[in-house]
């Protein structure tokens, strides 16, 4: 249970910058293939905003956002869209992760890989969020509000 | 060939370090939490602005300029709201901060005794 912080500045300076903080996380994610960065640092730079909104403001207001029993199924998902994308190309023909295997019709081979190395991270960032987010819920007893 | 540009760029950040020294020196050196805490909120993020400037002024007008400019942004609105923060748990968890008296109590018995 956290109480909303007694000073305005607090919380409105993290309402004010938790969703740069998003759009800074998706850069990383998406822009991991040319320069720095990648699906774990992204996931952490999101859940660094969601923690943010659960510490500035009340447990109810935050799970307006994301909810306490989001945590577990996000992350098992996140990790079952690495699995099943490593999993698809194993069955399709060709080694675990091997990309050039992926069925997206109508693509060259270095895009098919770009697009697979892509949904890769995203399960990779969805999964580290979500984790991220369950251990903090789990640590200070957060209660799940609908 | 060192233009005006550069020379502004390199006092910027020349001060910036100056300006962060001085506030690690602060955070070893003064007596107290909480002022220990004024030194970092207001040196630290004054160092971080100026060096910042200066690395946008040395690149010039391009995009990586523009990332500097919004780190800069965010680093000054950011910082002092952390430091805000940090002083309020201190005080709410019941943290006395030093009171002068005190201070040059201790002090004069210290310069007494020796």
């Amino acid at each position: 249970m956290i109480r909303q912080s007694t000073s305005p500045i607090i919380v409105l300076i993290g309402r004010l910058v938790s969703p740069f903080i998003q759009v800074f996380g998706l850069y990383v994610i998406f822009h991991g293939h040319y320069g720095p960065g990648g699906g774990f640092q992204g996931g952490a730079i999101l859940a660094a905003s969601l923690l943010l909104i659960r510490l500035c403001l009340d447990s109810e207001t935050a799970q307006l956002q994301f909810r306490q029993a989001l945590g577990t199924p996000v992350g098992i998902l996140g990790s079952l869209a690495f699995a099943g994308i490593g999993l698809m190309t194993l069955l399709l023909g060709g080694e675990f992760l091997d990309y050039a295997f992926l069925p997206f019709g109508g693509m060259k081979p270095a895009e098919i890989r770009a697009m697979g190395i892509l949904l890769v991270e995203l399960g990779i960032g969805v999964a580290v969020m979500a984790t991220l987010v369950a251990i903090f819920d789990d640590l200070i007893g957060l209660e799940d509000h609908g | 060939m060192m233009g005006l540009w550069d020379l502004i760029a390199v006092l910027m950040i020349g001060a910036g370090a100056f300006f962060m020294l001085v506030a690690s020196i602060g955070i070893i050196r003064l007596p107290d939490f909480y002022t220990r805490v004024h030194a970092m909120g207001k040196g630290d993020t004054l160092g971080i602005m100026l060096i910042l400037l200066g690395l946008c002024v040395y690149e010039g007008f391009s995009l990586s300029s523009a990332k500097l400019l919004i780190a800069l942004f965010f680093v000054g609105l950011t910082n002092p709201v952390a430091t805000h923060a940090l002083v309020g748990a201190a005080l709410r968890f019941g943290l006395k901060p030093m009171v002068k008296r005190e201070f040059r109590k201790e002090d004069a018995n210290d310069t007494l005794g020796s």
